[in-house]
């Protein structure tokens, strides 16, 4: 296959010979890959940012609490800070996508309807970030969807040499992979070469490798939504670091090669099951108490 | 070819909360319904691993269920399958039990059964809505569930060597489909072989007639109208 690619490397290689950004070598994978024409495969992306932008608008109006009623009024709070941001710390930019990433996050606590990017426990930081930087941008719907298909691109290395599911490598797996693709994107949409986009993406991931996944009561609520929040923070900064001239020192596909053995090594009690970290603290097991599952173990 | 979409990625589009315990896991359920064909009247369902830990809270038992009911990912109605499978008298189960090391995590083996057939599935989610069909009855198998590439014919007929090269002669005379590739498993005297193929989807009267007309052929199931991402 002409543009198949498995790795940071082969994707670089790719955007060097055909002259593109990381982006258009993803939708002629894709196009390759399942013999649809690029059209058919823009018009699905489009499809994909529009629901996630429906999650978004109805995240952050919302404040009904979640089915099992223990998240579900955040993103609403953080959004209407927006007003006051002499107030805030973060600029627009970033408290925006807090805000957007935790509309998503409640979105699918509800059990709405949103787009796993790449899975839905980390599904808030890829739109938090590429739709808050966008309108800052003021940015075309273009633009928006070049981030969303390099961000798709970092999945797909990721998942290749390493894994998307949590049950496998813990939360680096999930909000790791996540924060890793959206610094990517949000990279690729502020004029950054391919190397930088990856640079990004690994420094970004290095902050997540060996990340917990400890869910109280197995839910997909605590920690989840709000690291998705705080995910949309460290994407942006990895971004920003890469676009005042600094490096990773350590490449991206290392940098996944680390994360899968550290996922392979990291004990099965924090990798989706909720039998370790923060699932049997008291508050933790006060909740599997409610929810009439079995008390393992209290810290 | 096993490449990952970008839309396994951007994707799957679904209802919360978890794409691996609530989509993978409804995409299970339908792949299993695609293969028993007709509605099985009790399911069972054995959860293995981080399935069996934490299913109530994402909902994976909902969810499995709402895809043996043939619901999409997106579908807001899994959130009621239990409600819909009572409606349609249908019985099911869950159970927790360990297959075995060889699974990943995220495992359940759905058994489905009526007063005609008993079909026996395990599949696992991979990770972001991602699965794999490892096991069908007695054969070990591996079906990956790529986006978009559910093409494929599911047969089970007697160990015989000149079955599949007639059905393969037979499928490539319909027009606009060929043969890519054939794997096979054989458990006893009885052969399970998936026709991947490539062109359009099969149609449903086109399956009926080819499985009518080969001799030693138990069944043959198209997955083609499996949910595309
Ligand atoms: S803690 Fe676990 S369930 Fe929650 S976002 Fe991280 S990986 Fe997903």
């Amino acid at each position: 296959m002409k543009y198949h690619f498995q790795t940071a490397e082969d994707l670089i290689k790719l955007t060097k010979l055909h002259k593109v950004p990381i982006s258009e070598i993803a939708k002629l994978y894709e196009s390759q890959r399942s013999g649809s024409a690029l059209s058919t495969i823009r018009n699905k992306m489009k499809l994909t940012r529009d629901i996630m932008y429906k999650a978004v608008k109805k995240g952050i109006k919302s404040n009904k609490k979640s089915i099992m009623g223990i998240s579900g009024s955040d993103a609403q709070k953080v959004y209407e800070s927006l007003k006051n941001l002499k107030k805030m710390m973060g600029n627009k930019v970033t408290v925006r996508a807090m805000a957007y990433a935790l509309a998503v996050g409640e979105q699918n606590a509800r059990m709405g309807r949103i787009v796993a990017f790449p899975t839905a426990g980390g599904a808030g930081v890829v739109p938090g970030v590429l739709f808050s930087a966008a309108e800052h941008f003021k940015a075309g719907k273009r633009k928006l969807l070049r981030g969303m298909f390099c961000a798709s691109a970092v999945g797909i290395v990721i998942a290749e040499g390493s894994t998307i599911s949590a049950a496998k490598g813990g939360c680096q797996a999930e909000i790791g992979a996540a924060v890793a693709m959206a610094a990517a994107g949000l990279t690729e949409m502020r004029g950054g070469t391919p190397e930088q986009c990856f640079d990004a993406s690994a420094i970004a991931f290095k902050s997540y490798l060996g990340l917990a996944c400890d869910p109280l009561a197995g839910l997909v609520e605590v920690p989840c939504i709000k690291r998705n929040a705080i995910g949309c923070m460290a994407a942006i900064g990895a971004s920003d670091m890469v676009m005042a001239g600094v490096k990773s020192y350590v490449p991206f596909d290392e940098v996944v090669r680390a994360a899968k053995d550290i996922g392979r090594t990291m004990p099965r009690t924090i990798k989706e099951t909720a039998l370790g970290g923060l699932a049997i603290t008291p508050t933790g097991n006060r909740l599997k108490k409610k929810l009439g599952l079995r008390i393992t173990r209290e810290l | 070819m096993n490449e990952i979409s970008i839309f396994d990625i951007a994707g799957p589009i679904m209802v919360g909360p978890s794409s691996s315990h609530t989509a993978g896991a409804c995409k299970i359920g339908q792949f299993a319904r695609a293969l028993f064909h007709g509605t099985p009247r009790k399911v069972t369902f054995y959860l293995h691993g981080s399935f069996a830990e934490v299913y109530k809270g994402h909902a994976t038992d909902r969810a499995l269920l709402g895809g043996v009911l043939k619901m999409r990912t997106s579908d807001p109605l899994i959130k009621d399958s239990f409600k819909v499978a009572d409606k349609k008298k249908i019985e099911y189960e869950f159970k927790k039990k360990f297959l075995g090391e060889r699974y990943h995590p995220n495992t359940v083996e759905i058994v489905l059964e009526n007063s005609r057939r008993k079909l026996s599935v395990i599949g696992s989610s991979v990770g972001g809505g991602v699965i794999e069909i490892l096991k069908i009855d007695n054969f070990n198998i591996r079906l990956r569930g790529r986006a978009g590439k559910y093409l494929s014919l599911v047969v089970r007929h007697d160990k015989n060597k000149m079955v599949i090269p007639k059905l393969k002669e037979k499928v490539n005379a319909l027009k606009g489909i060929r043969v890519h590739d054939v794997e096979q498993r054989t458990y006893k005297d009885k052969t399970l072989s998936i026709l991947h193929t490539k062109g359009r989807r099969i149609k449903l009267p086109e399956v009926i007639e080819l499985e009518k007309s080969m001799q030693h052929v138990d069944f043959i199931r198209s997955l083609s109208k499996l949910e595309k991402q």
